[in-house]
């Protein structure tokens, strides 16, 4: 079953009398539970791709479906929602929000989107926080954890709230190679776990080979090809 | 809303030292009002008090017109007794009224034997005087208090006095118009030595109603004022709306009304300098408004821009704009609610400390004033409302802009 479903989705930003044609009209499918990375140079338009799908940025053309709704329609309030609900993010700089420990960190997304009762939300968070290999870190605050560590966190974050979806914008770009295979393999090991779909952009090709379909970006455009670990999935 | 407030205390937490200053600044400012309002509040209280209760009384009635034409001090717009006996069956009725007397108004000529001037007197009944204007015996001050005045006796202005060079136990002769027109003496022996104070009447001497009936050759009751004492100062807005509307009701053959009533404030100069200090107060509350205004908003616009990333990260996954303008509106509110309590707490004891230490000091001829501040509950949670509402609405701006962000540009801000 395809949990996003794009068509002829055009990007096209202008600034003063210069356009740019960042997606030209693109179509694609990715299936539930899947592992699928973007993957291009610098400028391709991953970012943006992933913004889309993660409703922070609208298309300028085409439709775009996720988990059967149609997000170009959605107004801000409506995005937040759906994002809230179906959708975990993990950022390259891992954007932790400091003045919360981990565990709170883990919380938030329970506590300050979906309004989790204080007990259900404490047992998700400590299910999350040993998944991840940081329950025995929930008091530690931001600063007081490696970068490694602190992706672990925010994959937790991501997870936390059975979002359907999971959108990683260069997961690996801060980290070291040892490391971001770490955090590639628990993304992997998640997916398998509570079936969530991991569609992250990077342009690292050790981090590809890990990937199960790769969507190559090169000058707005889409080509699909299947990765070294294809069909690993159960 | 308990993790809004956790949330916004961590972030004020995060930055110690600006939180730090802002809040001092607005503890500064809440001081400065609290103990300004408590000390001049007491000022105009006390002063308001001296006025009153040693020469005006709080409220006054008069026939109609006679206010009008007071610095002649007319004879004939006196109350008759049929008057009198009106207004006395009007005062009967109003609960409020503590107490009150009834003067006549006169000029005269006073005469040391060797010199001659004029004066201004209020001839009196010494109990309901001193019921009705009880630190008017501590305007005397030379010659005896107790008592106030007994017929055959004068209190004279000091003025007059020292220009006069007449001393306690004098003798002096009154010579006086009745309004008829004849002219009469009397002569009355130095009681007292009577402290001016500034205001209608000030400077006016004091002799026995009955000898001024004597000197006026009035046989039944002639009165040119009554002045009236309340139990309760709070009351007088009230009470004089009750005393107006029930006598304006009495009127003379022509329809007109017969009496008018003023009240303390008409009548006295002061009430301007108490309106003065009322707008002075009101600049300072205004001043603090603006203390809290700018410096809240300053901090929360900068609280903004440092937490631009994480308002991206934040609004990304789900936080929806509503509540997070509520976690920045709440850091503003946290910030007013500190800076309030800390300042409320300096200035409460602050007063208490003022009281307690028993702070004298001089005002004009006035020695040995005690200072007791005091500032009622009522002007404290006025206070504290406002800056705490002007937190909130100097941290809407900023808190607005943080919740329309787009989370894409937020997350792009480095």
């Amino acid at each position: 079953m395809s949990l996003v479903v794009a068509k002829n989705l055009k990007k096209t930003y202008v600034a003063g009398d210069i356009t740019v044609n960042a997606i030209q009209g693109v179509d694609f499918s990715i299936e539930s539970a899947s592992f699928v990375s973007f993957v291009g140079p610098s400028g391709s338009g991953k970012s943006t791709l992933l913004n889309m799908i993660g409703c922070l940025d609208p298309p300028t053309e085409g439709t775009l479906q996720v988990a059967d709704n149609d997000i170009t329609r959605l107004d801000r309030r409506e995005a937040a929602r759906f994002r809230g609900e179906n959708i975990g993010f993990v950022f390259q700089d891992f954007n932790l929000i400091p003045v919360l420990t981990v565990f709170e960190n883990v919380e938030y997304p329970l506590q300050m989107v979906q309004n989790w009762p204080a007990g259900k939300r404490r047992e998700r968070v400590q299910e999350l926080l040993e998944a991840v290999g940081m329950a025995d870190q929930g008091n530690k605050y931001p600063g007081q954890i490696s970068g490694g560590q602190k992706q672990r966190v925010a994959v937790a974050r991501a997870l936390v709230t059975k979002a359907r979806l999971v959108l990683a914008d260069e997961p690996t770009a801060n980290l070291d190679r040892e490391t971001a295979t770490r955090i590639i393999d628990l993304m992997k090991k998640m997916r398998d776990e509570f079936d969530t779909t991991f569609i992250f952009s990077t342009h690292d090709p050790k981090v590809v080979k890990n990937a199960e379909i790769i969507y190559t970006l090169e000058d707005g455009k889409l080509i699909k090809s299947q990765g070294d670990n294809g069909g690993h999935h159960v | 809303m308990y993790n809004i407030f956790k949330l916004a205390a961590r972030n004020l937490k995060r930055y110690k030292r600006r939180t730090f200053l802002t809040s001092m600044l607005i503890t500064l400012g809440v001081v400065a009002v609290l103990m300004f309002v408590s000390i001049s509040g007491s000022f105009k209280t006390m002063m308001i008090g001296q006025i009153t209760d040693s020469m005006l009384g709080h409220l006054q009635i008069h026939r109609k017109g006679y206010l009008a034409s007071i610095d002649s001090l007319p004879l004939n717009r006196n109350l008759s007794s049929k008057q009198v006996a009106k207004i006395e069956q009007v005062l009967v009725d109003i609960d409020a009224v503590d107490t009150y007397t009834m003067r006549i108004k006169l000029g005269a000529m006073f005469s040391n034997f060797a010199e001659t001037t004029n004066i201004r007197l209020n001839a009196v009944l010494p109990e309901q005087e001193l019921n009705t204007v009880p630190l008017l015996s501590e305007r005397i001050i030379q010659g005896q208090a107790a008592g106030l005045i007994e017929k055959g006796e004068i209190l004279i202005p000091e003025l007059i006095a020292k220009g006069m060079r007449v001393k306690i136990g004098d003798s002096i002769v009154l010579v006086a118009n009745n309004k008829d027109g004849s002219v009469n003496g009397l002569t009355l022996q130095v009681r007292g030595i009577l402290e001016g104070i500034s205001g209608p009447g000030g400077r006016d001497g004091v002799i026995h109603l009955e000898d001024a009936k004597t000197l006026l050759r009035i046989t039944g009751v002639e009165i040119s004022e009554i002045a009236i004492r309340l139990k309760d100062m709070n009351r007088l807005p009230q009470t004089y709306a009750d005393l107006t509307a029930k006598l304006s009701s009495i009127k003379n053959q022509q329809g007109q009304p017969v009496f008018e009533v003023h009240t303390w404030e008409k009548l006295s100069p002061f009430f301007n300098i108490a309106k003065m200090i009322d707008l002075m107060t009101f600049f300072i509350r205004i001043m603090l408004v603006a203390i809290v205004l700018v410096s809240i908003m300053n901090v929360m616009i900068m609280a903004v821009y440092e937490r631009i990333n994480e308002i991206g990260t934040i609004a990304a996954i789900g936080t929806l704009p509503a509540r997070i303008l509520g976690i920045f509106m709440v850091e503003g509110f946290l910030l007013g609610v500190l800076g309030t309590a800390i300042g409320t707490i300096i200035s409460l004891v602050a007063i208490a400390s003022m009281n307690a230490s028993k702070i004298s000091f001089d005002f004009g001829r006035q020695t040995g004033l005690l200072l007791a501040p005091t500032i009622s509950a009522g002007e404290v949670v006025v206070v504290v409302l406002t800056v705490i509402g002007i937190a909130v609405v100097a941290s809407l701006q900023p808190a607005y802009k943080a919740a329309k962000m787009d989370p894409i540009v937020a997350l792009r801000h480095v």
